[in-house]
C-alpha cells in the first residue's frame, strides 16, 4: 500500500485483523518479516533511519496515561524534542506552538493527571507535533474518550490535516471518526481486504457485517430503510445527507 | 437485591490542599432486578459512585443499603459476605488476569468463596459458556495468549461465576471491535433477563445505553442531573451537551426530521425504532 504526504487515511478491522501491528512497523517499532515499509523513502530495515524515522512518523496510543511521562504538560511535550538534542530556545518556541495548535496553552503550567481524558491526549498530541514529525499515526485515540473528549480529540486531528497538511494515518473502531477521511483501508486477517473512499466502502454492509465490523449509524439505517422499500441511496454517512435524502 | 444509595458525599483527601469533592449529596435507589446505565464525563463521579457498592471505598458522608442494609454498619466479615454478591468488573478488566489457564482464573473467586471442588468446577463451566467461550477448547490455555475480545471475556467470567445479585460493569466495551462490542451486550442483556440480576452499566457510548438500558443515571460534577428512562433522559439534548455528553446519532436525526415532519417522535435512539418511526410518518 502506499499512503500519500497531507492524505487522512482511516484503518478499520476486527480485534486481531493486524492494525497494531501495521502501524507498529510503520514507525520502525517492529521490522517486516518480510517486504519494505519506506517512510518518506527510506527503509525501516535500515537501523540508521530509525531515530529519522520515529521522528518523522509519530505516534498516539489508545490510553492517555501511559503517554504522558512529565508532571508538568509543557515539560512532557518537551520531552520529545529534548531527546532528539533541539536547542533550548527551539525546544521552547516548539512546545509553545504545539500547544497552541491542540489549543492547550492555558495548560501549560498544569499537572497532567488534573486533565480530562480529551485534554490528556491532546497533550499526547502536543507532545508529538513537537518533534515535527510528517504524519501521526493514531491508533484508537479515542477509546477511552467520553463523548466531548472524543470530539475534541476528533477536531484537533481533523485540524492537523486540514490546515497543516499532516499526513494521518487513523487507526480506530468507531466508524462514525472516517466518514470524512480520503481512503479508509480494512484489514481483516492481516490482508487488506477492502480500500477505497469511505462512501465507497461503507456501503458494502453486508460484507463489513460479515467481517466483524460496522457502519455509521446513518448508513446502516439508510441500508435498513432500503430493504424495506424506501428509495434512497445506499451511500448515506451523515445526518446531513440523511435528512437531504428524506426531505426531498 | 436492591440498592439504596443516600446522602452520600465522598471526599478525596480531605482537609489537604488536594482536597476534591467527588460526590455531592447522591440520593437514588435502584430497585431489584432493574438494569441501569450511568454516563457522565471524564471525572463526572461515576467510578466514585460505583466503588462505594461493593464498599470499596467509604463514605465522607451518608451511606449505601444493599437490601436494606447498611454495608458501612457491616462487621468486616459481613462486608466480605456483601462483596461476593456485588460483581464489579473494572475497565480493561483483562489486566487484571495472573492464572496460567483460563480454568484457574476464573476458578479463583468461587475458590475464595470457599466453595466445594465440583461447586467450582461447575461455576467455571457455566459462566465460561455465559459469556460465549467453548469451555473445553479454551479451559487449558494461558490466558495470555487470547486476542483482546477473548481475555476481555474471560476476565467477565471470573466475576460471574461468584453469580453475583449486583453485577456492575465498567466501559465493558472499550477498545473492542463492533462484533466483540455486540456480543457482549448481547450477553449481559441475556444474564440479566435470565439471572433476574439487577445490572449497572457505565458507558461512554450513547448508543450502547440507548439500546440496553431501563434507566439512566445521569452524573455530572458529583451529582445527580437525571435519573429517569431513556425516553425521558435522551430529549434534554441541551442540557446533556452542557455536561460533556451527547445523544445517539439517530436522536439528532429525529429531531432534524421534526421541522420536515412535524408529527415524529423525537424519543428514539436505536436504528430499529428510527427506522420504523420513518417508515410509519412517511407512509402514512
Amino acid at each position: 500500500m502506499h499512503i500519500e504526504k497531507g492524505e487522512f487515511v482511516g484503518i478499520i478491522g476486527h480485534n486481531g485483523s493486524g492494525k497494531s501491528t501495521l502501524s507498529k512497523l510503520l514507525n520502525a517499532i517492529i521490522f517486516p518479516t518480510q517486504g519494505d515499509v519506506m517512510v518518506s523513502g527510506l527503509n525501516t530495515k535500515d537501523h540508521e533511519n530509525l531515530w529519522t524515522i520515529r521522528q518523522t512518523a509519530g505516534m498516539v496510543f489508545q490510553n492517555p496515561d501511559n503517554q504522558l511521562v512529565a508532571t508538568i504538560v509543557e515539560e512532557d511535550v518537551a520531552f520529545g524534542p529534548e531527546n532528539l538534542g533541539v536547542p533550548p530556545q527551539e525546544i521552547r518556541e516548539r512546545v509553545d506552538r504545539a500547544l497552541a495548535v491542540v489549543e492547550m496553552q492555558a495548560y501549560a503550567h498544569q499537572k497532567p493527571h488534573q486533565l480530562s481524558g480529551g485534554q490528556k491526549q491532546r497533550i499526547a498530541i502536543a507532545g508529538i507535533l513537537a518533534m515535527e514529525p510528517e504524519c501521526i499515526i493514531f491508533d484508537e485515540p479515542t477509546a477511552m474518550l467520553d463523548p466531548s473528549g472524543r470530539r475534541e480529540v476528533m477536531e484537533t486531528i481533523r485540524r492537523l490535516n486540514r490546515d497543516k497538511d499532516m499526513t494521518v494515518i487513523h487507526i480506530t473502531h468507531f466508524m462514525e471518526e472516517i466518514v470524512a477521511a480520503d481512503r479508509i483501508i480494512v484489514l481483516d486477517k492481516g490482508k487488506v481486504v477492502m480500500e477505497g473512499e469511505p462512501r465507497m466502502i461503507f456501503r458494502q454492509v453486508k460484507r463489513l457485517k460479515e467481517i466483524g465490523l460496522d457502519v455509521p449509524q446513518m448508513t446502516e439505517l439508510a441500508y435498513e430503510l432500503r430493504s424495506e422499500g424506501l428509495k434512497i441511496d445506499d451511500d448515506v454517512l451523515s445526518i446531513e445527507e440523511m435528512v437531504n435524502a428524506l426531505c426531498q | 437485591m436492591s440498592v439504596e444509595i443516600k446522602n452520600l458525599s465522598h471526599t478525596y483527601s480531605e482537609g489537604s490542599p488536594f482536597e476534591f469533592k467527588a460526590l455531592k449529596d447522591v440520593n437514588i435507589t435502584i430497585e431489584d432486578g432493574s438494569f441501569i446505565g450511568i454516563i457522565g464525563h471524564t471525572g463526572s463521579g461515576k467510578s466514585t459512585l460505583i466503588q462505594h457498592l461493593n464498599g470499596l471505598l467509604t463514605p465522607t458522608s451518608g451511606s449505601v443499603l444493599v437490601d436494606g442494609k447498611d454495608i458501612f454498619d457491616a462487621k468486616k466479615a459481613e462486608l466480605i459476605a456483601l462483596r461476593h454478591h456485588i460483581g464489579l468488573v473494572f475497565q480493561y478488566p483483562e489486566h487484571q488476569l495472573f492464572e496460567e489457564t483460563v480454568q484457574k482464573d476464573v476458578a479463583f473467586g468461587p475458590k475464595n468463596q470457599g466453595l466445594s471442588e465440583e461447586e467450582i468446577d461447575q461455576r467455571v463451566k457455566q459462566s465460561i459458556k455465559m459469556v460465549g467461550l467453548d469451555f473445553d477448547a479454551i479451559k487449558d490455555k494461558s490466558p495470555f495468549e487470547l486476542s483482546g475480545g477473548q481475555m476481555r471475556r474471560v476476565a467477565i467470567a471470573g466475576v460471574l461465576a461468584m453469580e453475583p445479585s449486583v453485577l456492575i460493569l465498567d466501559e465493558p466495551t472499550a477498545g473492542l471491535d463492533p462484533r466483540g462490542r455486540e456480543e457482549i451486550l448481547a450477553q449481559i442483556k441475556s444474564l440479566h433477563s435470565q439471572k433476574k440480576i439487577t445490572v449497572i452499566l457505565v458507558s461512554h457510548s450513547m448508543e450502547d445505553i440507548g439500546k440496553m438500558v431501563e434507566k439512566i443515571l445521569v452524573m455530572n460534577e458529583g451529582e445527580v442531573v437525571f435519573f429517569d428512562t431513556p425516553n425521558r433522559v435522551f430529549t434534554e439534548i441541551s442540557t446533556l451537551e452542557s455536561i460533556g455528553l451527547a445523544v445517539p446519532e439517530v436522536t439528532y436525526l429525529m429531531r432534524r426530521l421534526k421541522e420536515k415532519y412535524p408529527e415524529i417522535r423525537e424519543d428514539i435512539f436505536t436504528v430499529e425504532a428510527a427506522k420504523k418511526e420513518i417508515l410509519k410518518v412517511i407512509r402514512g
